[in-house]
């Protein structure tokens, strides 16, 4: 039992955060706000160039061959510097899926950066990044098919957080493009869903720091009745309670990483715990946060709300709240469920 | 990362599960909070003494059996998931068992560590006073030095366990020109002594699990201080770490609500309000987050890591999971909440009512989840001082 991280995966982790300040400040962030596609090929060919988009690629397929138990640090990193690029789409789900359907040649270029891939599940009604996917790969009646954007009609969904690009797709199934037929794309699926999942999860961790870091930092500014604003209890105790939900949040991020890599039976509860725990440590994070600003907040040119937004819009991907819940519960409230003292992990009773 | 257990931890915990379901009393004592119960739970100690499993992680030599916190986890998980009786002596063997091993020189070790691993010598608290609550600093109970001896005076109260204790440990003030946090002292104390009184006190429940003391020139050897003097200060915040920290509350025992939980959930669930299908699963999932967060802990205690203010965090955590997991149940119960263990209709059910009305002290014990706060807003978070 050792529930820790290696000396490499912390200095990776330090290496990306290091990286993402400098190239992904929130200036730049807004800058995307503004462009078309909301993403930007140079900043993708420098995270390709570090091994992002191709960590979970074999290295014979030009990848880093790590597992999500490396990537979680690295996710939550993204999730602190409100990185907008396709990193769940490509680097967390399509990548080790487009592995799993044996599709060689797009998973060496999307490992070496030179490709995006997007992936449409049914747990979410719009495709994220969908613009920007050379690849999608895409479930219909079950079945799983592999399909380039040419071959598409996208329809943008605006929505409230403008980092986030989703789309509702029109496509026509055919023979030549199936990659899976339905036994064998449901465990595909799944494993998508699941993947998703944690890494929307690890980032919401990132997210919910960042957003705790600059509400502390403001209350240590700013002064009203001749005092910090931190110094007053009702604004500590506030700000106490999202670093508790954050804290509590964490582990239960990086277990399921951990069940994800290695593919254990709890792998989808521990997953959509995961989800669930993070998204309501960001949402806390992001209410405090904002409460704690005050009316500076609550404009557009404080960098505030490029986090909240990122805290409400993640919460939503990869399943939102109500069907990481459902999950979980149908699996602990069933009769036999293999729950209570000593039966955290697996393999111990 | 590995989250499987070794050979050597899984044949410990098989070891652990066989001797358990050999000795675990069948029927649940009374509550050690009376005469009575107390001298049960006294006897239980003795047989898990005598077993080698009263406090696994302590070296052999002080009536251990020299296991890592890991194991002392999965014995714990054990522990609870055999429904053996709670911990009459806790004080001594989670809180001030392992203060003794920090700052205990080798005599104290030799000393008290074995009757405290034995529960032959059971130990109260002594850390409130009428005018010291959340403000432990205020303390004012003295220990005047005398040559060889401390001359006690003053109170202490809320003294958990101190109905039926031995001894109690606390804090004293050695330097009377001393304010605040400097000039304390951690003295141990026997309870037999002539000028101290114990006056039980009856909790919530009605039953004596707390009393106040009082000293009146009570003769204590210096030899009875842990650590040095005027700081201990230091000495208790050690305490308090490992109190709110890690081994007063361990994971089990709120995996195992969580459990009866579930359970209650599915006896009651046609009658239940919609809301509190959610409300369960809430509270597992938050179990589970509490031991995921005790492993990750454990695993950076066995690297050379210490408890820290994270303490804080800890024990708002499991005190406030375990007033919502009873809360929850109650309304699961709906009409049938308040009924006692001993009414006919309670049918089992009643140990909720109990198990609420001490989940209630939860928030208030070992520092209360305010002052935890301002303790996570300025020592962690690194807001500025209030007041």
């Amino acid at each position: 039992m050792e529930f820790a991280f290696s000396e490499d995966q912390l200095l990776f982790q330090t290496t990306l955060r290091d990286f993402l300040r400098k190239e992904c400040p929130p200036d730049a962030v807004r800058a995307l706000w503004q462009t078309e596609t909301g993403r930007s090929p140079a900043l993708w060919r420098k995270l390709a160039e570090l091994g992002l988009p191709g960590m979970l690629a074999p290295a014979a397929r030009g990848g880093l061959g790590m597992d999500e138990i490396d990537q979680v640090l690295l996710m939550e990193e993204a999730g602190r510097a409100a990185l907008g690029e396709p990193l769940v789409a490509t680097a967390a789900v399509g990548v080790p899926l487009a592995a799993a359907l044996g599709l060689e040649d797009w998973l060496e270029r999307a490992a070496r950066g030179a490709a995006l891939l997007a992936v449409g599940h049914p747990v979410a009604p719009f495709v994220a990044d969908a613009h920007v996917a050379d690849l999608l790969l895409l479930e219909r009646e079950g079945e799983l098919f592999a399909v380039e954007r040419a071959a598409l009609a996208l329809a943008h969904q605006p929505t409230n957080d403008p980092a986030r690009r989703i789309y509702s797709v029109a496509w026509s199934p055919a023979g030549t493009t199936r990659v899976a037929d339905r036994a064998a794309a449901r465990p595909l699926l799944d494993a998508a869903l699941d993947r998703g999942a944690l890494a929307s999860a690890a980032q919401l961790l990132g997210v919910a720091e960042q957003l705790i870091e600059l509400a502390v930092a403001h209350a240590c500014q700013r002064e009203q009745f001749g005092r910090p604003i931190g110094s007053f209890q009702a604004v500590q105790h506030m700000l106490a309670n999202a670093k508790l939900r954050l804290e509590y949040a964490r582990p239960v991020v990086h277990r399921a990483a951990h069940s994800v890599a290695r593919s254990v039976a709890t792998r989808s509860v521990d997953a959509s715990h995961a989800k669930l725990a993070a998204g309501e440590a960001a949402a806390l994070a992001a209410r405090v946060a904002l409460q704690v600003h005050g009316a500076i907040g609550y404009t557009w040119e404080q960098d505030l709300h490029i986090w909240m937004r990122r805290a409400w819009s993640l919460e939503l991907e990869w399943g939102a709240a109500a069907f990481h819940r459902r999950r979980v519960a149908d699996a602990v409230l069933a009769p036999g469920a293999r729950i209570g003292p000593g039966r955290t992990f697996q393999g111990d009773d | 990362m590995d989250l499987t257990y070794t050979p050597a931890e899984r044949a410990f915990r098989a070891e652990a599960r066989r001797w358990l379901a050999a000795n675990v009393p069948r029927a649940p004592l009374r509550s050690f909070d009376t005469a009575e119960g107390c001298a049960e739970h006294r006897a239980w100690e003795k047989k898990l003494h005598a077993g080698g499993f009263a406090m696994v992680p302590w070296p052999v030599e002080y009536g251990g059996r020299g296991a890592n916190l890991l194991e002392w986890l999965i014995f714990e998980e054990e522990y609870y998931r055999a429904g053996a009786p709670r911990r009459v002596n806790q004080n001594g063997i989670f809180l001030l068992g392992p203060t003794i091993m920090e700052f205990g020189t080798a005599e104290q070790k030799a000393r008290y560590l074995p009757r405290i691993a034995s529960s032959e010598e059971l130990w109260a608290q002594g850390w409130s006073e009428p005018n010291a609550g959340s403000d432990m600093a205020a303390i004012a109970a003295s220990a005047r030095r005398e040559g060889d001896h401390y001359v006690l005076r003053g109170q202490k109260t809320w003294a958990s366990r101190g109905a039926f204790a031995d001894w109690l440990f606390g804090l004293f003030r050695t330097d009377p020109s001393t304010e605040r946090h400097k000039g304390l002292s951690f003295l141990l104390v026997p309870l037999d002594l002539p000028g101290v009184t114990v006056r039980p006190i009856a909790q919530l429940d009605g039953e004596a699990g707390f009393a106040e003391v009082f000293f009146d020139d009570a003769r204590v050897p210096v030899a009875n201080r842990l650590g040095d003097e005027h700081r201990g200060w230091q000495v208790a915040m050690a305490t308090a770490g490992f109190e709110r920290g890690l081994m007063l509350r361990s994971p089990a025992r709120f995996q195992a609500t969580a459990q009866r939980l579930v359970d209650l959930y599915r006896e009651n669930a046609g009658d239940a309000e919609p809301t509190l299908r959610e409300a369960v699963v809430q509270c597992w999932m938050d179990a589970e987050a509490y031991a995921l967060e005790t492993y990750r802990t454990v695993c950076r205690m066995l690297g050379g890591g210490k408890i820290g203010f994270e303490a804080s965090l800890n024990k708002i955590f499991w005190s406030e999971l375990d007033v919502r997991m009873h809360e929850t149940a109650l309304r699961l119960l709906g009409a049938r909440a308040d009924l006692l263990p001993e009414a006919p209709a309670a049918r089992g059910v009643g140990e909720w009512l109990d198990g609420y009305l001490f989940s209630l002290s939860g928030p208030i014990y070992a520092g209360t989840n305010e002052i935890q706060r301002n303790v996570i807003a300025e020592r962690i978070l690194g807001l500025p001082r209030s007041g």
